[in-house]
């Protein structure tokens, strides 16, 4: 007999995991109660026994995401001495209707369980679309070979994908997998949506004296530096309540607005971008900002972010400054319709109060998707967080 | 008066979309009959068009390959003549063969077949007029009027049956005009002007629109323009009949083309400018139905039922592709409707065929629509003379193109010009009935050396993946 394990209750509000590795070769005999395998949810990493005795069949790979009660293995009881081993982990293939073979190669090359994929198709089969679709969620959920938590390290490249062959003065070298989905997904996201870019400059004075003044105390009161990026997270913030089209997002006909306000902060790794998001940005104080960026930046660095931390932004902030960029065109993080970019700040000549005087500036765009946003609306944000940077005490007065 | 018959459901015309839906009536266990007023089986797909036309369009192509194409293949061949009657009777072999058959089907379903022309007593009894006298017959669930179309006239160019003629006649000509006019570079027109310029005729096309087979894809209408060309007809588009000029038994047609006007001469000359839907002598205004003034159609809902409850009506005479084999699914879906069954068509996969040579199909959406509603797409095509099979066939003309979109990739439509096409063509039918994508299309095995390779090689195009074309630069 043929007994199924599936994915137990952990705890409440918890209705997925992720597996992260099992503690017994497929086909290999376990005894009721042994630690059979890993999972993570995002509450905490937990061993699973297994709930019965006998021969397993693996079905699920490691790294898939799993809902709470689904089946992942298969404990054969009835199996004597000789028990051959079980067949090769199958990911998933189950009793579903013949895969077409795009979904076929899509769902092998990201390890996606196709039971967690609902088919769009003719008599629910799943087409190329979907499988797409189901890769594009997985992008974030970056999956891992030795079975460690999720890391952005080790996901994007395995030794045998770094071969180069040269030839002639070039060399070429194969896509990471983060790079190759990164590459697909803005394609995807820029064949549909229509984007186009503001620019504005932004008189860093009044913000950098308030910096300088209060350095020494806010570092001793919170124990963390006081950046720009609180008063940008926060500007945005009070901004995007202003213009609620630039926190939402657009689904086939229907536009999504997002009432929560998860900002994404860019942060630069060795691997790429990556953008860690600071969930209810609104509700946090400058401190709590800082320290978050801080720590998310730290985290994305070590490849130690969750799937949690990285997927779920509605808004995005980019910062091409650090590297020197005086002005650009960002591209929002699908499926965010908008995000803004800051640059370097850099000291130019302006007119103020018809004075030429040497002031810090900002060059900053935003980039929007303007099937939703209009322009009025995009210069009108633009316009508000210049206004709330180069006026700071509106943002205390709430103005 | 003889007693009033009753059935279930009476059909109005035994052509392909009538003759289906009784068949498919007498399946469902309807008592089933169905009226028609020709002595013959069929409509005007198996008497006056499709398979007629079928008939000789392969005859007159064996014939003009046995003058210029056997030579290559190294067999010396001497005269090659043409024996028309032969041809002709070879052709009605085929239509009676079908017509039978399809009566014979009829009769093995029991479905009564009630000769006679058809009128609307009202919306369940209708009255057949017939040689031998008036009959009644009384519909108890539904009626279907599937009386199909007739050839469109040209008032200023009136059929005479002998020098003007339409399609039916143009499949009946006893020997090749010397020289044929035919106006209306559609279908039909096309196919028939390819049996006489095969047989020998000097033939000219007028087509009114800038290019040939308004609405198909342009770039496969320039290619059959292009190769009709080739084939030694001459091909007139964005040209109107501005005068005619009948007499001594020939007609000789003012052409206008932009600012220029030329005389074309002509001893036949074909009017196929089209089909409109045929409710003559039905008394349709007696049951309420209003065909659409402009276009002759009648309106039906999603059930295929008229303006008039329990009146149906299917094929030619409804909106849609004026196609047999549309006609066909709808008589079955209609029927499978009237039972409470949920029988529907994808309209979306009717392919269209044109059978020149090379033929010409098409199923889906094509560039020209696409681009017209901004749909993003990707395209990737394949060329006929790069492949084995087409080679060892000396039919090296033409091409497959297949169109997906751009984000899901699925297929949205498939066009092709080359040898084989009305078959290959359903490949592309079925997978995008399936909503597959060109990638799926890109990866099915074909058999080798077979046809169906270029159609793999150009979804794998659309990826600039073509294994047998040489690499196209990518950034």
């Amino acid at each position: 007999m043929k007994k199924e394990i599936v994915v137990p209750e952990i705890g409440e509000s918890v209705a997925q995991g992720i597996i992260v590795s099992w503690l017994i070769k497929n086909g290999e005999k376990i005894s009721e109660g042994e630690a059979l395998f890993e999972l993570e949810t995002e509450k905490a990493t937990v061993t699973v026994p297994s709930t019965a005795s006998g021969v397993v069949e693996i079905l699920t790979a490691p790294g898939t995401t799993v809902k709470i009660g689904e089946t992942v293995a298969r404990i054969d009881t009835e199996v004597g001495p000789s028990a051959q081993p079980a067949a090769e982990t199958n990911f998933g293939e189950k009793k579903i209707p013949p895969l077409p073979p795009s979904v076929r190669r899509i769902v092998e090359e990201n390890r996606i369980d196709t039971n967690t994929i609902t088919g769009s198709g003719k008599g629910g089969r799943i087409t190329k679309a979907d499988a797409l679709n189901a890769a594009a969620t997985t992008v974030a959920a970056s999956t891992d070979n030795a079975g460690k938590p999720i890391t952005i390290k080790n996901a994007a490249v395995s030794p045998s994908e770094k071969v180069p062959l040269t030839n002639r003065g070039q060399t070429r070298v194969p896509m990471t997998l983060l790079r190759k989905r990164t590459a697909e997904r803005l394609m995807r996201a820029q064949a549909q949506a229509v984007y186009v870019t503001t620019f504005n400059e932004i008189d860093m004075s009044n913000v950098s004296a308030i910096r300088v003044h209060y350095q020494e105390n806010f570092e001793k009161t919170h124990g963390i530096k006081i950046g720009f990026m609180s008063f940008f997270v926060k500007a945005c913030c009070k901004a995007l309540k202003t213009f609620p089209e630039l926190n939402a997002q657009v689904d086939g006909e229907t536009i999504v607005y997002n009432n929560t306000y998860d900002i994404g902060v860019a942060v630069s790794t060795e691997k790429g971008l990556i953008v860690p998001v600071i969930r209810n940005a609104d509700l946090l104080t400058f401190a709590e900002i800082e320290s978050a960026v801080a720590t998310m930046a730290a985290r994305a660095r070590e490849g130690i972010l969750t799937p949690d931390e990285l997927t779920g932004g509605t808004f995005t902030i980019t910062n091409g400054g650090v590297f020197g960029s005086l002005m650009s065109t960002p591209v929002p993080a699908y499926p965010q319709s908008a995000i803004l970019g800051m640059h370097a700040i850099k000291k130019r000549p302006v007119a103020v109060d018809d004075q030429i005087v040497i002031h810090p500036l900002m060059y900053v765009a935003l980039t929007y998707d303007h099937r939703i946003i209009d322009g009025k609306q995009a210069i009108g944000f633009l316009v508000s967080i210049k206004d709330f940077i180069e006026y700071p005490d509106k943002l205390l007065l709430e103005m | 008066m003889a007693e009033e018959k009753k059935y279930d459901i009476v059909v109005i015309g035994a052509g392909p979309g009538g003759y289906c839906a009784a068949i498919r009536a007498a399946q469902l266990g309807f008592s089933t009959a169905v009226i028609e007023k020709r002595p013959t089986m069929g409509g005007t797909c198996l008497n006056i068009g499709c398979i007629p036309s079928k008939a000789l369009l392969d005859s007159s192509e064996y014939f003009t390959y046995a003058l210029h194409g056997l030579a290559g293949h190294g067999i010396k061949v001497g005269s090659v003549l043409l024996d028309c009657a032969s041809m002709m009777a070879r052709k009605e072999r085929i239509v009676a063969q079908l017509t039978k058959g399809v009566e014979s089907l009829l009769r093995q379903n029991h479905i009564a077949v009630l000769p006679g022309n058809a009128h609307f007593l009202n919306s369940s009894h209708i009255e057949i007029d017939s040689p031998s006298g008036k009959d009644v017959v009384f519909a108890n669930r539904a009626v279907i009027i599937a009386t199909g179309s007739l050839p469109a006239v040209l008032p200023s160019l009136p059929v005479d049956g002998v020098t003007v003629v339409d399609s039916t006649g143009a499949l009946s000509f006893t020997e090749p005009p010397k020289s044929f006019a035919v106006i209306g570079g559609g279908a039909i027109g096309l196919e028939l002007a390819s049996v006489w310029a095969r047989l020998g005729s000097n033939v000219t096309i007028i087509e009114l629109a800038a290019q040939l087979l308004p609405g198909w894809d342009s770039q496969s209408a320039k290619l059959i323009q292009r190769l009709l060309t080739k084939q030694g007809m001459r091909v007139i588009t964005g040209g109107t009949v501005i005068a005619v000029n009948l007499n001594d038994n020939k007609a000789i047609l003012t052409v206008r083309n932009g600012n220029a006007e030329e005389s074309v001469e002509a001893d036949r000359v074909l009017v196929a400018v089209g089909r409109r839907p045929w409710t003559g002598g039905l008394n349709l205004g007696g049951v309420g139905i209003e065909p659409d003034p402009k276009t002759g159609r009648v309106t039906v809902d999603k059930n295929y039922m008229t303006s008039c409850d329990k009146v149906y009506a299917i094929g030619d005479l409804i909106a849609g592709p004026m196609l047999a084999h549309k006609a066909s699914a709808e008589g079955v879906a209609a029927v499978e409707r009237i039972a409470g069954k949920a029988g529907s068509i994808n309209y979306e996969a009717i392919a269209g065929v044109v059978y020149t040579s090379p033929e010409v199909a098409a199923v889906g959406r094509c560039e020209d629509d696409l681009k017209a509603r901004s749909i993003a797409y990707k395209s990737g095509i394949f060329q006929f003379k790069a492949n084995g099979r087409a080679m060892a066939m000396d039919r090296t003309d033409g091409f497959v193109k297949v169109l997906a979109d751009t984000v899901t990739d699925r297929v949205l439509g498939v066009q092709i010009v080359g040898p084989n096409a009305a078959d290959l063509i359903a490949q592309a039918v079925t997978v995008i009935e399936f909503g597959g994508s060109a990638e799926d299309m890109a990866r099915i095995t074909q058999a080798h050396p077979s046809l169906s390779e270029v159609i793999k090689e150009a979804a794998l195009d659309v990826e600039k993946m073509a294994i047998h074309a040489p690499p196209v630069a990518r950034e």
